[in-house]
């Protein structure tokens, strides 16, 4: 319902978003200082926080056991605040690849990663991610070697999901932010790995 | 929608507007997350969203279809009622 | 109700059925068969609390490992591939 002469701030749409917020807010339910607060608390929310949980479990056997055992406890271990977040991380091997998809909706781990990509969300994605998996990954230009098989995880109800990527060869030594640099959002959505160069 | 034939899948990215990233907003503060007042429930922003008509993913944006979403869920719950709804964006309208 | 029933290991099938109402059962699932990966814990039923009910008693939820190749008919990738998804107990047998 956009409208088609040049002075209309808003569309339906917008003008809807700032309707409800204004009603909302006459009623005290919420306050313009916590929409804002927490839109700017969701700008923080990028890949970096999960890449740094990637880069731990890279360094620290330990670390690692309790993250693929418990995820939510151990991002929190780590300091990174999760509300409501129900982690389930999968680990990459020599012999499986993980993949992530939410086909119902776009369930992701938003509080790790922040606002999911546009394409996680759209119907192509969800509706192959599924069935047809190395197609797909084929178009994001990854390549899986002959005997590595797919695990696909459909994301359909409460827990979110984590890919932890292999360690790429090249990186002995390096520390953890050196690490966690080449962890990228896609290698952790699944759609990628990391590179050591 | 998991299994149906579909196309390439387009790595577009998206740089979010401020309206939609306050749309996320709401939501988080409605399901009682960061301190807001729990008024819904993520299984009604999505159920709402399934009741929208089947070229919704076609003509709406994602968070064209929260807000309408999340404004039907308040106005299902009793929070804001049409009435209230319709002279609101009428107000702002005219105020511009 | 609420108890669970199934452990890893466990082979089960999703029924085939097709109510309205708010569903987070797959279609592309439904009827199919394959094995207990984890029970992730017991959380509210989201059929209802998507009609504004309480979702109480909380409901097992499993993740269960299906094999591609049953799932898809003309599934072309390695045999060893698998789908893995959340399903709530009601949905299993």
């Amino acid at each position: 319902m956009k409208d088609s002469g040049n002075y209309q701030p808003y569309n339906y749409f917008q003008l809807m978003e700032v309707s409800l917020r204004e009603l909302l807010v006459e009623k005290g339910i919420v306050t313009e200082a916590q929409v804002a607060a927490a839109v700017q608390e969701m700008r923080e929310r990028t890949p970096e926080l999960g890449a740094r949980v990637v880069a731990r479990a890279w360094v620290d056997p330990a670390f690692k056991a309790g993250l693929l055992a418990d995820g939510t406890r151990a991002c929190e271990e780590l300091g990174i605040e999760v509300p409501s977040l129900k982690l389930v991380v999968v680990e990459n091997t020599a012999s499986v690849h993980n993949m992530v998809v939410c086909t119902l909706c776009s369930c992701y781990p938003r509080m790790l990663l922040g606002i999911p990509p546009e394409w996680y969300k759209s119907r192509n994605y969800r509706s192959r991610a599924v069935r047809e998996p190395r197609e797909v990954l084929a178009e994001f230009g990854l390549v899986l070697d002959a005997d590595m098989k797919i695990r696909v995880h459909d994301s359909t109800a409460d827990m979110r999901y984590l890919v932890l990527p292999m360690r790429p060869p090249g990186t002995e030594g390096w520390d953890e932010k050196k690490l966690a640099s080449i962890v990228t959002r896609d290698c952790m959505i699944g759609v990628a790995v990391p590179a050591s160069c | 929608m998991g299994g149906l034939p579909a196309g390439r899948v387009e790595p577009v990215e998206h740089d979010y507007a401020e309206w939609e990233r306050r749309v996320d907003a709401l939501m988080v503060l409605l399901s009682g997350i960061r301190g807001g007042r729990k008024l819904m429930t993520v299984d009604e922003l999505r159920k709402n969203i399934e009741a929208l008509p089947p070229d919704a993913y076609d003509r709406m944006g994602y968070y064209e279809r929260w807000v309408t979403s999340i404004t039907q869920v308040m106005i299902q719950r009793g929070v804001i009622t049409s009435d209230e709804l319709g002279r609101k964006m009428a107000e702002i309208e005219k105020r511009g | 109700m609420g108890e669970a029933r199934f452990k890893p290991g466990d082979r089960v099938t999703v029924r085939k059925a097709y109510p309205l109402g708010h569903i987070r059962t797959p279609f592309y699932i439904r009827g199919h068969s394959g094995v207990i990966e984890r029970l992730c814990g017991t959380f509210g039923n989201p059929e209802e609390l998507a009609q504004q009910r309480s979702g109480e008693p909380k409901q097992p939820l499993y993740r269960v490992r299906f094999m591609q190749k049953d799932v898809w008919p003309d599934y072309r990738g390695d045999p060893g591939d698998a789908l893995e998804v959340e399903i709530f107990q009601h949905w299993l047998e």
